[in-house]
C-alpha cells in the first residue's frame, strides 16, 4: 500500500526524523493561510501516487500566500500526468504547503528488504535528488549498503560507515547515524515494503532534512497496522480495482485489452495471459480467483467485467486444486442470470470435481464455448473477442 | 528415488483441526502419506481422521517421531509455527500458508541460519513424490512415477505442466513447489543441487516467473553445475511493470524482474526454454528423446 507524502513526512517526525515545516491542504484558501502562517517563501507540492511531479508541473516555488493561492488554485481539482501514470493521470484533491529551505546538498537514503541476503538493506547515496536507479546505472560505485541483521538491528557503526561514505562532515555524521537508526526503526515498527527520503538534505545553515519521502506497506501486515491502513486513498487507485478489492477480489488488475479472465492462481493467470497474447488477443485483466469455495466471488468477478466497457469476451480457465472446478461452474451459472454479461463465453475446466463442474454446465443451457486445455482457451477467446482497439 | 519425501517421510500437520488442515490431511493419507500427528494448541487429546493431535510440536515429535510438517496455520501465526517446527529439530517444513507479512519471513530466515530445517514455501502448494507420499494440497492423480523432477513458484500453473507431462507418458520423480513469495525457504538453486544429486532424476522442468533474480541464480547454477538437461517456462511475458502479479514476488520494480531477462539468462545457461506454457511437455519429451 502506498500513501502520501504528507502521510509519510508525518510518520517520520513521529520516529524522530526532521522533515520541512508545513501542512496540507485541499483548497486554495488553506493553502494561503497555510503560507501566511509559515511566512517568507514556499513550496507547494501536488500529493499524488505518483513520482515525476516536479517535471510534470506538480511542485512549484511561490514567494506570497497570493500566489501560494493562486498555484493551489490551478493545480486542485486537476488531474497530473507524469511520465509514471497513464494519459490520464492521476487527481490532485491535496496540496502540501512547506516553507522552503536553502539546500547545500541532496542525499539519498533508503530501506527495502533484499531479497537474495533476506535480510534489509539500508542504502545510502551522495547521489540524491535524482532516480536511484539512474543513479544504479550510470554511477553505481555511488550507492553503499548496509546489510541489517534483523536480531540486533541497525547499529551505530554502520550509520557512521554510510554517513563517512556520503561525504558528510563531522558535524553531521551522527545526526545521519541517528536519523538513519530512526527510519529503521520506522521501517520495522509499520511493517514498510519501502522507506526511502530523496533528497535527504543538507541545508544551509547544516541541518539534515527529508525533503521528499516515499513510504510504502506490505499489504499482508496491514492486518496489525490500523493506522496505516487509515491512510489509504482509494482516489489514487483504478475504480475497477477498488471495486474489486471491496467485494472480495483481491488479485484483480485492470488491463487495457478487450478479453477478460478468470483463473485460479497468480502463475497461471499470467500464463493465460502470455497465451492470448501470443494468440493475437489482449487481455482485459488479470484475475487469480484464489481458493473458491463459494458462487459469490465468481459473480463479483462478472459484475466487474460487465463494468468495464472494453470487454468482448471472457475466458475461465480453470484447473482445481484447492478451487473446486464444480463451484467455479455454478458460479458462472449464477452469473449468467444475474449479472448482464453478453460477451461470448470461453470456458475450460480441470482438475478436482471436474466432471461434476462440465455437467453442472452442460445442465444450465447457458451458452459457453468449451475449451479441451488453456492454448485452445486462449486461441478461441481471442476469436470470439476480434481484434483489440 | 526421489527428494525431500519418500516411503519414509513420517508427517506432522500443524493447524490440522481447521477447514483446509483437515481436508488436506485426509486427501494426503489418502495418497498414502504416512500422517503421524497434527498439532493445534488447546485441541491436545484429540483425533482427526484417527491421527493424534498434540498442544505443542516438542510433543508431537517426542511421541511420534515425525520427521516432516506441513503447515495450515493462519497467516498472522504462521512465522511462529516455523520457528516452533524448527526448534523441535524437524528437518523439513513445508509451509502452506499464503500472505505472510515479509518481515515475519525476514526473522524466520534470521532463526533458521545455520540450522539444519529445510524450509520450503510459504504460499506453495508442497511437495509429492508420486506413488510415495504427498506433503501438499496438488491434486495427487495428475501425477505419475518417474524420472523427471520439478520445480516451480507457482502452483496451478505446475498442475498444467505435470498433466502434460503424464498425458505424454513422462513420470516424475519429486514435484516441488517453492512458493510465490518473495523470500521463499528454498530457493529454485537448493530444489536444483537436490535433483543434480539424486540418482533418480534425469531432467527437470523449472518454471519461474516474473519478479526478483531466483531465475537468473539458478541460470548460473545450471551453467556451472548441473550435467541433468533442463526445460525451462517463465510466466509474465506481458506482465505490466510496477504492478504485483497476485504473488508478493511477482512484481517487475525498475528495470529488474522482467521475464525476457530470465528467459535470456536460462537459455544462455543451457536450459531449453518452452516458450508457451501449453508446449512443457512436448519440449522435455523432444529433450529426453534426443
Amino acid at each position: 500500500m502506498k500513501v502520501h507524502e504528507y502521510q509519510a513526512k508525518a510518520l517520520l517526525a513521529e520516529f524522530g526524523i526532521p522533515v520541512p515545516e508545513g501542512r496540507v491542504a485541499s483548497t486554495a484558501g488553506e493553502a494561503k493561510e497555510i503560507a501566511k502562517a509559515l511566512g517568507g517563501r514556499t513550496v507547494i507540492k501536488a500529493q499524488v501516487f505518483a513520482g515525476g511531479r516536479g517535471k510534470a508541473g506538480g511542485i512549484k516555488v511561490a514567494d506570497s500566500p497570493e500566489e501560494v493561492e493562486k498555484l493551489a488554485g490551478e493545480m486542485l481539482g486537476k488531474r497530473l500526468v507524469t511520465y509514471q501514470t497513464t494519459a490520464e493521470g492521476v487527481p490532485v484533491s491535496r496540496v502540501l504547503v512547506e516553507r522552503a529551505v536553502d539546500v547545500r546538498k541532496e542525499l539519498y537514503l533508503s530501506i527495502i528488504v533484499d531479497n537474495s541476503s533476506r535480510m534489509p538493506v539500508m542504502m545510502a547515496s551522495e547521489a540524491g535528488g535524482v532516480e536511484i536507479e539512474e543513479v544504479a546505472r550510470a554511477t553505481p560505485e555511488k550507492i553503499l549498503k548496509a546489510y541489517i541483521d534483523p536480531a540486533v538491528g541497525f547499529q551505530a557503526f554502520q550509520g557512521r560507515r554510510l554517513a563517512y561514505g556520503m561525504g558528510l562532515e563531522q558535524p553531521q555524521i551522527k545526526a545521519a547515524a541517528d536519523l538513519m537508526a530512526n527510519l529503521y526503526r520506522l521501517f520495522m515498527a509499520k511493517d514498510c515494503s519501502l522507506a526511502e527520503i530523496n533528497p535527504l538534505a543538507v541545508t544551509a545553515d547544516g541541518r539534515l532534512l527529508a525533503l521528499d519521502a516515499k513510504l510504502n506497506f506490505d499489504d499482508n501486515a496491514l492486518f496489525r497496522h490500523r493506522d496505516i491502513e487509515e491512510l489509504r486513498d482509494v482516489e489514487q487507485e483504478d475504480p475497477l480495482e477498488v471495486r474489486a478489492s471491496d467485494m472480495g477480489i483481491k488479485n484483480y488488475i485492470k488491463l487495457d485489452g478487450n478479453i477478460a479472465c478468470i483463473v485460479n492462481g497468480a502463475g497461471l493467470a499470467m500464463a493465460v495471459m502470455d497465451l492470448v497474447t501470443q494468440a493475437g488477443g489482449k487481455p482485459a485483466n488479470f484475475l487469480d480467483i484464489g481458493t473458491v469455495n463459494n458462487t459469490e466471488r465468481v459473480v463479483n468477478a462478472f459484475k466487474i467485467f460487465a463494468a468495464d466497457p472494453e470487454v468482448r469476451a471472457v475466458l475461465v480457465n480453470i484447473f482445481g486444486g484447492m478451487a473446486r472446478a464444480d463451484v467455479i461452474a455454478q458460479g458462472i451459472v449464477e452469473a449468467k442470470r444475474e449479472v448482464d454479461v453478453r460477451v461470448p463465453l470461453v470456458i475450460r475446466l480441470a482438475g478436482t470435481n471436474v466432471e461434476e463442474g462440465k455437467r453442472i454446465l452442460n445442465e444450465s443451457r447457458i451458452e459457453f464455448i468449451e475449451a479441451v486445455d488453456f492454448y485452445d482457451a486462449a486461441r478461441k477467446a481471442v476469436l470470439a473477442a476480434g481484434p483489440a482497439r | 528415488m526421489s527428494i525431500l519425501v519418500d516411503e519414509n517421510t513420517r508427517l506432522l500437520v500443524q493447524g490440522i483441526t481447521g477447514g483446509e488442515g483437515s481436508f488436506h490431511t485426509q486427501r494426503c493419507i489418502e495418497y498414502g502419506t504416512k500422517v503421524v500427528a497434527g498439532v493445534t494448541p488447546g485441541k491436545g487429546g484429540s483425533t482427526v481422521f484417527g491421527v493424534p493431535v498434540f498442544n505443542t510440536v516438542e510433543a508431537a515429535v517426542k511421541e511420534t517421531g515425525a520427521n516432516a510438517s506441513i503447515i495450515f496455520v493462519p497467516a498472522p501465526f504462521a512465522a511462529d509455527a516455523i520457528l516452533e517446527a524448527a526448534d523441535a529439530g524437524i528437518p523439513l517444513v513445508v509451509c502452506i500458508t499464503e500472505g505472510i507479512p515479509v518481515l515475519d519471513m525476514v526473522m524466520v530466515h534470521r532463526y533458521l541460519k545455520g540450522k539444519p530445517t529445510r524450509l520450503i514455501g510459504p504460499n506453495c502448494p508442497g511437495v509429492i513424490s508420486p506413488g510415495k507420499c504427498k506433503v501438499g494440497i496438488m491434486v495427487g492423480e495428475i501425477h505419475m512415477s518417474g524420472k523427471v523432477g520439478v520445480v516451480s513458484r507457482s502452483g496451478t500453473l505446475t498442475y498444467e505442466a505435470v498433466a502434460q507431462l503424464t498425458a505424454l507418458g513422462i513420470g516424475q520423480s519429486t514435484c516441488v513447489g517453492i512458493g510465490g513469495d518473495p523470500l521463499p525457504g528454498s530457493t529454485f538453486v537448493d530444489i536444483l543441487q537436490l535433483f543434480q544429486q539424486d540418482e533418480g532424476t534425469e531432467a527437470v522442468v523449472l518454471i519461474g516467473e516474473i519478479g526478483g533474480t531466483a531465475e537468473q541464480e539458478a541460470a548460473a547454477f545450471i551453467k556451472e553445475k548441473m550435467t541433468k538437461p533442463v526445460v525451462a517456462f517463465v510466466a509474465g511475458v506481458t506482465a505490466p511493470p510496477g504492478r504485483r502479479m497476485g504473488h508478493a514476488g511477482a512484481i517487475i520494480s525498475g528495470s529488474s524482474g522482467r521475464a525476457q531477462d530470465k528467459i535470456a539468462a536460462l537459455e544462455a545457461a543451457g536450459a531449453t526454454i518452452a516458450r508457451s506454457p501449453a508446449e512443457i511437455g512436448v519440449t522435455m519429451k523432444k529433450v529426453l528423446s534426443s
